[in-house]
Order: structure tokens, then sequence, then C-alpha cells
């Protein structure tokens, strides 16, 4: 019987072997592409881990809200229907998929979120905790958590959380939907119930809102939503580019 | 009365009806196919990107644009009866883009550039002409522009047009490849490169001289397409120019700022043919060297030193990170060392990616663009020092900026 003499050219033909077998496992290992992560450095720049404190706190966290309300508001500033300089700018000319897979890049990061704000002053608070939790019936506003989640961290697939939210930000996209500067897919509620405000009720739902203590579970509800006081256009349709 | 009469009648009407079915089967195939031409074409032209406001529905009009004699206001060309192009005739759309007239006998301002639509062929403005008239019509009229005096008064244009347009397509030059004949078509015709990337002269005339600058478009330079330095593609193979043309980007460039809407839009749809027919066209371009329009204040050797120093810190505190230390870029960043959008003389287009930010255009061969983050926290000290910077480091030999220069 042949035994196979363990000889240097042996072991070079074996390395070479190893080597070829081993060179696309070595490429794979390789980040084929740039991180996700880099090419949103420019998102990233604003909308830091906890919504950066910009310009009086406008910057809006978007880190772990829902995919599908992210991708749907990165396409409403591709159409005008939300207007800001910047993100108008910004997502120009990205094409849907990518825009989607953006949105989804920051729905998946569930950072920490900011300490709250301080409570505002009665009768403001209590106000705004009436707003939020039970509505005004008489002037037919339905309470926040009954569409955006009794954690108010929002709904999957397309309704947001309003946790961790700055009270300017808040207050500028009440203020947006009344004046017709911000839109949703039609029937747009929130434009309905933002023209039922009065008075300093959108002052009072910002700032009871941005002084609420993090949840212990800061993800969206997973359920929807069961017979919503509203019908919204843009919570049924599913988020896909 | 006879009993076969209804039968022939019937018979008849059949007969009638099967004959307009043969001949209406095809030309509605012909119909679709011209329409889908027409399509091709009209992205080529990129109508959309003047001709739909932003937000607006497509071909409605309604986009402002701002010139040295007042604003105009794009008018909406969906086939909208009373707002649009509805009742145009195809001799009517072919005599606008040809001779820019209007369906009603006016004059056109030639902030549309029928002065380079002119040379676009009867059979190529028809399929435009078909596939508008296919779109969903808005029932929107635009207001009037609104001009100076005595731009105002539209009578005027036919002295203009008298004194500066000649229209007419032009014949091929039959010593110059086919390919080189289709990309003159395209970029002097339909794709009106000329439009952006060549100053106008007295009372909106294009400058003919070979070494005419480029023209200012939403705040950004077109730079001059004859200018290797520049916007010229010169230097590149013809393969290379074409995957320029398609995807916006190269090895570590992009195109920014309007030409990314012009490459997502519309450069992006071109056909491989027609890519290639640009590019040999584009990559021939006799090569001048052409001055900036913006004349740099000059700056002394110790302002120039103070600038430099002032603008390293801010390079290794808000650059560096994503494109180096030597300025050579990293997989998403560019190269900013011997890169011409920041070399070349002309400063603002660099200026607004720094201050402004944005995405390349996401095309097939770059889909998932890079972005860069804005920087308008920056004063014009500190953006002109940075400029200044980039532009005299790792072998880039521009002139400083000064923030006299960058103030708008």
């Amino acid at each position: 019987m042949t035994r196979y003499a363990y000889t240097p050219r042996t072991a070079g033909y074996v390395a070479i072997i190893a080597l070829v077998l081993l060179l696309p496992l070595g490429a794979a290992a390789e980040p084929a592409r740039p991180s996700m992560k880099d090419r949103v450095a420019a998102c990233s720049a604003c909308h830091g881990p906890q919504g950066i404190e910009l310009e009086d706190g406008y910057v809006p966290r978007i880190h772990g809200k829902p995919a599908g309300y992210l991708y749907n508001q990165l396409v409403n500033y591709q159409d005008y229907r939300r207007r800001n300089t910047s993100m108008n700018h910004m997502v120009a000319h990205l094409s849907h998929a990518y825009l989607f897979e953006i949105a989804q890049y920051f729905a998946d990061q569930h950072t920490p979120y900011p300490a709250a704000a301080a409570a505002p002053p009665e009768p403001l608070a209590e106000r705004g905790r009436q707003l939020v939790r039970k509505g005004d019936e008489a002037a037919g506003i339905p309470a926040c958590d009954a569409c955006h989640g009794e954690r108010l961290t929002g709904v999957q697939p397309n309704t947001p959380g309003l946790v961790g939210l700055p009270r300017q930000y808040i207050m500028a996209q009440l203020g947006a939907w009344q004046v017709g500067t911000r839109h949703a897919a039609a029937p747009d509620c929130m434009a309905d119930i933002a023209s039922r405000l009065k008075g300093r009720d959108v002052e009072a739902v910002a700032a009871w809102l941005a002084a609420q203590p993090t949840p212990a579970d800061t993800r969206p509800a997973a359920e929807p939503i069961d017979a919503p006081p509203k019908t919204c256009g843009s919570v049924p349709q599913p988020a896909t580019p | 009365m006879n009993a076969p009469r209804p039968f022939a009648s019937r018979m008849m009407k059949l007969l009638l009806a099967c004959l307009v079915f043969a001949l209406a089967v095809p030309a509605t195939a012909a119909d679709e196919a011209m329409r889908e031409r027409g399509e091709y074409l009209t992205r080529l032209g990129n109508c959309s990107g003047c001709h739909t406001a932003p937000g607006g529905e497509p071909f409605a009009g309604g986009l402002h644009l701002n010139s040295d004699y007042g604003t105009f206001v794009t008018p909406n060309i969906t086939p909208d009866g009373a707002a649009g192009i509805g009742n145009w005739s195809a001799d009517d759309f072919y005599r606008a883009l040809h001779e820019g007239v209007r369906a009603d006998g006016s004059p056109m301002y030639p902030a549309c550039p029928y002065p380079s639509y002119t040379h676009v062929a009867r059979d190529d403005i028809d399929a435009i002409h078909a596939y508008l008239q296919s779109v969903a019509p808005v029932e929107q009229a635009q207001p009037a522009h609104d001009l100076g005096f005595p731009y105002r008064y539209r009578s005027l244009l036919g002295l203009w047009q008298a004194l500066y347009f000649e229209p007419g397509e032009q014949a091929d030059d039959n010593a110059r490849s086919a390919d080189w004949n289709r990309g003159r078509y395209l970029v002097e015709g339909l794709g009106h490169c000329d439009a952006c990337h060549r100053a106008r002269g007295a009372f909106g005339a294009m400058e003919t001289a070979d070494d005419a600058p480029g023209a200012m478009i939403h705040g950004w330079y077109a730079p001059p397409l004859a200018d290797p330095a520049q916007a010229g593609l010169q230097g590149l193979s013809i393969a290379d120019a074409a995957d320029f043309l398609q995807s916006g980007k190269r090895d570590h460039a992009a195109m920014l700022g309007p030409m990314a809407d012009v490459v997502f839009e519309s450069l992006q749809y071109l056909r491989d043919d027609d890519a290639r027919a640009m590019a040999a066209y584009l990559t021939a371009l006799p090569e001048q060297q052409v001055d900036s329009p913006l004349r740099l204040i000059r700056m002394s050797e110790d302002g120039r030193q103070t600038a430099m120093a002032e603008g390293r810190a801010i390079y290794a505190d808000r650059c560096a990170g994503c494109h180096g230390d030597d300025g050579r870029g990293d997989a998403g960043a560019p190269a900013l060392a011997g890169n011409r959008a920041i070399t070349m003389d002309f400063p603002l287009n660099a200026a607004n990616m720094i201050r402004e930010g944005g995405f390349a255009a996401a095309t097939a061969d770059n889909p998932r663009p890079h972005g860069m983050p804005p920087f308008y926290k920056l004063s014009d000290r500190e953006l002109a020092a940075v400029l200044s910077f980039i532009r005299g480091s790792w072998g880039n030999d521009a002139a400083p900026v000064t923030p006299t220069n960058l103030r708008r």
C-alpha cells in the first residue's frame, strides 16, 4: 500500500488548495460595500441618535420609528407634501427603493431616548394630558393614544411614536397641518384633528408629550388598532417602495 | 318595407365594424410605439424638469425661473384644452419647438430652449407631442410671467427672434462618425445642454464664442463643457464618459446640484447607444481654457496663511473623518485632491456642497449613493477658510477664496 509521503512539495499543494478554498471566504468576510451607517451620514448629522438639540430642538428623533412611517415621510418630502428646505433637498433624487432602505435602517436603530423635558405648568399640563389620553369629544378630537398606541410609541407599520420628540417639533408639525404645509395621504386625519385644536391646545399637547418619561418598552405596538376613531389614508397602506 | 333590409343592414354594420377593427388595431399598436418613443425623448429633453413645479402634477408647469429679466412661470403642457396644450395639433407643437411660435401665433420667450429644440427632427417632435397628449390632463392654468420693462411685451420677441434666433435642423457632418452626429443631435438639440452650460449675453441670446463661460442655474454654476478642467469630458474614454452620463458617478466624483436632478430625471434613462453617442460628441469637443465669470478677490500671502490655518483646523474637525487627512476620500466620500469641482476657479459649487450637503442621484449603477451632511452653520468666513484649505492642499493649486466672494 502506497503511503502518501509528506514532502515540502505536498505541503505546497495543500497550502495552495487551502488558499484557493479560503479566498472566497476571505473576500466575503471583508465588508463588500460601505455600511449603511456611512451612506446615511448626511441624515445622522442632524438626526443624532437622540435627536440633536438643533435650532431650539426642532429636529425630530427618527430612530426606532416604524419603517412605514419613515418611508412615507421621505416620499412626502420628495413630493413636497411636507416642506423643509433641507429635507426636500436631501431626498430630491433618491429612488423609492433606496428611501425605503434608509427608512428601514433607522427603524432598526434602538438607541437610548433623551431625558424628558420639564413638565409644563398648570393648567397647560392638565389640558395636554386630557387631549392625549381622553381627547375632547365636544370638539371632535380623539385621544392621541387611541391611534399612536397606549405607550405613545407608535403602531406598526405606519403610525409614528410621539414620545422622545422635542416640544418645538411637535408644535411645528401641528401648526404645519393647520396652515396646510404638511400633508399625509388622504383622508388626512391629522389635518382634520389639527384644525380642531384651539387656543393653547397645540402648545399644551406638545409640552405634555415632551415631558413624558420614556416607557420601558419603546418599540412601536405590533398589533393594529381596533376600530380607530378616525380613518387615516396613510395608516393601512402597505409600506413598500 | 321588405324583409331582407334589416339583415343586409346588420351585415353591413358587421362588415364595417370588422373593417374599423382591422384598421384600428395596427394603428393603435403604432400609436402606442410612438407614444413610448415620445416618452423616452421627453425624458431626454427633460421637459418635466421645468414644466413640473416642486410637488406639482407632472407637466402642469408652475415652476418659477428667476432671470435678469424677471420671473418666468413655466406653462402647463398637459393635454387640458383650456389650461394646457390639448388643443395644439402636431403642426402647432412642431412650430412651437421649431420656430418658437405658440399655437395662437405669438412668439415664445427663449426661456424655453427652442433655440436648441429647433435642431430636433420632425418625427421626434411628433412623438413627443403624441406622448404629451397622452399624459393626464391637469386643469390648472399658470399665472403670467412676472417680467420687467420692456421684456413683458411679448410682441418684442419677434424682433429678438429676427436678431438672435436661427431656426433649422443641423445637417450631418459626413466627415464625422454616426455616433458623433447622433451625439451632437442629442447634446445640441433635445438635451439642450448649452441652455445651462453656456452663458447668455445681450437679451438672453446664447454666447457663441468657443470660450464662453457657463451660466448660473438655481444658485449653482453650470461649468463650460469645452474646458476639461471644468465640466469638459475630453479627458475620458467614450465608454467612461457614457457611464458617467448614465450613472452620475465616476471613481471618486459625482454630479451634484441641479446636474444630479438632470441625471435622476433624464440621463439615467439614456439607452446605451445614445449614451455612447453623447459621450462621443462631448469627449471630442475642442478643448478651451475658459475663464471664470466670477473674479476672485486677491488675497495677501498673510491673509492666505491665516485662512489656510483656520481651514486646516475646520477640515480636521469636520471633514477628515470621511474625506481623509490626505484628501483622498474613502469608499463613499469623494477625493478632494485633484477634484475639479474643488479646483476650478469658480468656487460657489463647492461652497454649495459644503453648506447644503446632499446625495448624488440614485441610478442603476449607483443605486445607494452616499450623502454629504450639510454644514449650514459655518459662517462665510469659516466656509471661505475651509475652501481655501482644500483648494490649496494635497497638490491642489487653486486660488484662496475670500468670504466676500461667498456672500450672495
